[in-house]
């Protein structure tokens, strides 16, 4: 019977009505003409926009000199440096508090159902409202962890963790881990579910110890996750507005100011639009290299796997 | 079986995950704390643990402080789901496209979506700025869904792909040899089979349109009526002093309704999100 269809069904399905491809095209249009209009037009505007000096007044033609201004000024390579210094520290993190945290919830141990409903507020709440909770505790007069500092007795006077140049980055740093920890938590957790647990009996059977099943058995099982998780992560972080925006708006004097809080700066709160604009093609051509690069080299560690 | 966990190994397990938690859970603990404190005492005392003061004063004056609260509150429900119900709208299609069917161009064109990751609202804001004033949308609630929609689109159509391709095609064959036409099919045939799917994506999309109002209300929206929360809250920091009890009142009572939803649908959603993106 199955059989039957099977054989039968596919050329009927080709014979009546639209073609596949129309038929596929048709189903695609709303979705694409979203893309159009949300993304891909106005990332053209965008490059069109880094050739001019527009602002709110009118624009002019003035070719390359926005990108001219932008390598020249030393303050924009330092932005760049910290930009990236900001991704990979803050997604290596994520990755490995986010390894860390899914093994724990991942151990047969009663409560962990609960456990796991506990780590999911900063991933379903707006993080504006989290960052918010964050600026309060980083404070110094009244602030969690300023209190907990002095009464550790590990300083001796309160401490203002956003007004200094190097705390304020490694504040940062650990509010954008606590918003991204969460998803990539709870995706470990589930692929480390799916890997299949003759894999572990057979080797607990060869007398292989919990370490040594995690080193080879979990981690290579869930690769596939940790790198999709760790690309689409760093594409995040290296984006992320919001958590720089409400505790420190890029300060103190820049400490805190990576490429998508500059361009905010530039673009939006002076309305500088073509240097704005050239901002901005900056950073979707350093992402843009960053993914294909990443991607490649996924690639051949795949092939080298592969092939072994 | 396998090896158990000795004691000493469960209570390690147990103090980790405490502190893992409370890493997780510390601005939320500390967040309700201060909602419970006068202001007054709040700003003049030391930092201290606990006092005898707590009140729930800062619940009921918040909406005196803020009138549009609960205007706010409702405002990002509303957003997120209008934007959850366009994307799901224009989601089911395409994905349903790229599980079953062939076409030139099939992976070049999922690329080209998937690549749309790359942007966020931040990089676009000033051309689509100008889209959105052209469209006539600039102050309303479509400049905060329409940009929302678009960049929840890919993960969307990601998402949803490999739960339409787990549907057996045999079903949709039968109803097809039964001389129901292909859009009929998808009505009447896969959806209805998709759905716990379409809850799971449904509900991942609900949380990234919840979660990332925030740039979108302040850069095209600057109609107070319409604010959603994030945007909202900040009405409760002043040039002078911020109310921080009320403050954080507000948006733990803003994010109530949502997550008392939320932890009823925690169940399905880790179950099925890990179901759908995690693929051999």
């Amino acid at each position: 019977m199955t059989l039957a269809i099977d054989t039968a069904a596919p050329d009927r399905m080709q014979r009546r009505g639209l073609s596949d491809r129309a038929f596929a095209w048709a189903l695609i249009a709303p979705a694409l003409a979203f893309i159009l209009v949300i993304v891909v037009w106005p990332l053209i505007e965008t490059i069109r926009l880094s050739f001019t000096d527009a602002t709110l007044g009118g624009e002019n033609f003035v070719g390359l000199a926005n990108y001219a201004a932008l390598f020249a000024d030393p303050k924009f390579w330092q932005t760049v440096g910290r930009t990236f210094y900001w991704m990979v520290l803050a997604v290596s993190l994520k990755l490995i508090v986010g390894l860390i945290g899914a093994s724990l919830l991942n151990a047969a141990i009663p409560g962990k159902a609960l456990f796991r409903v506990l780590v999911m507020p900063p991933w379903v709440i707006p993080v504006a409202i989290g960052v918010i909770g964050w600026k309060w505790m980083y404070n110094g007069y009244f602030g969690l962890i300023s209190g907990l500092l002095q009464e550790f007795g590990l300083v001796q006077d309160r401490v203002a963790l956003l007004a200094t140049k190097t705390s304020a980055f490694y504040s940062a740093i650990v509010t954008d881990v606590w918003v991204g920890t969460p998803m990539v938590t709870l995706f470990f957790l589930a692929a480390m579910q799916g890997v299949s647990k003759d894999l572990y009996e057979a080797a607990w059977v060869d007398g292989a110890s919990r370490w040594y099943r995690f080193r080879r058995i979990t981690i290579p099982q869930i690769m596939p996750v940790i790198v999709s998780m760790a690309l689409l992560s760093a594409i995040w972080t290296f984006n992320s507005f919001e958590i720089i925006w409400i505790l420190t708006e890029g300060g103190p004097r820049g400490a805190t100011t990576t490429l998508i809080i500059d361009t905010y700066k530039v673009a939006i709160s002076s309305q500088r639009f073509g240097e704005g604009a050239a901002r901005a093609v900056v950073i979707v051509v350093l992402l843009a290299t960053f993914s294909l690069f990443y991607l490649w080299f996924l690639n051949r560690v795949n092939r080298h796997y592969g092939a072994k | 079986m396998i090896d158990r966990l000795t004691l000493l190994q469960k209570i390690g397990v147990y103090f980790a995950t405490f502190v893992f938690l409370l890493f997780i859970l510390m601005p939320f603990i500390e967040m309700i704390r201060v909602s419970l404190r006068p202001m007054s005492h709040l700003m003049t005392a030391d930092f201290t643990w606990w006092s005898e003061d707590f009140s729930l004063q800062a619940y009921r004056d918040m909406w005196v402080t803020v009138p549009l609260l609960g205007r706010y509150i409702f405002n990002s429900i509303f957003i997120a789901a209008s934007v959850t119900l366009v994307t799901m709208i224009v989601v089911i299609p395409a994905a349903y496209a790229y599980a079953r069917l062939e076409f030139p161009f099939k992976a070049l064109s999922l690329g080209g979506f998937l690549a749309v990751n790359m942007f966020t609202g931040a990089v676009l804001l000033i051309p689509l700025y100008r889209v959105l004033r052209t469209l006539g949308m600039l102050n309303t609630y479509w400049a905060m869904i329409i940009p929302g929609v678009a960049f929840l689109i890919p993960t969307g159509i990601w998402l949803l792909r490999s739960y339409l391709e787990k549907i057996p095609k045999e079903l949709e064959e039968a109803a097809y040899v039964d001389g129901a036409s292909r859009l009929y099919t998808l009505r009447r045939v896969v959806i209805p089979l998709a759905i716990p799917g379409l809850i799971v994506v449904g509900t991942a999309v609900f949380i990234g349109a919840y979660a990332q109002q925030f740039l979108f209300a302040i850069t095209f929206n600057n109609v107070r009526e319409i604010q959603p929360l994030p945007a909202g809250l900040f009405e409760f920091v002043g040039y002078q002093d911020t109310t921080w009890n009320e403050l954080m009142a507000a948006a733990l009572t803003g994010v109530l309704p949502v997550m008392l939803v939320f932890l009823f649908l925690q169940k399905y959603l880790v179950a099925g999100l890990t179901a759908g993106a995690v693929k051999e």
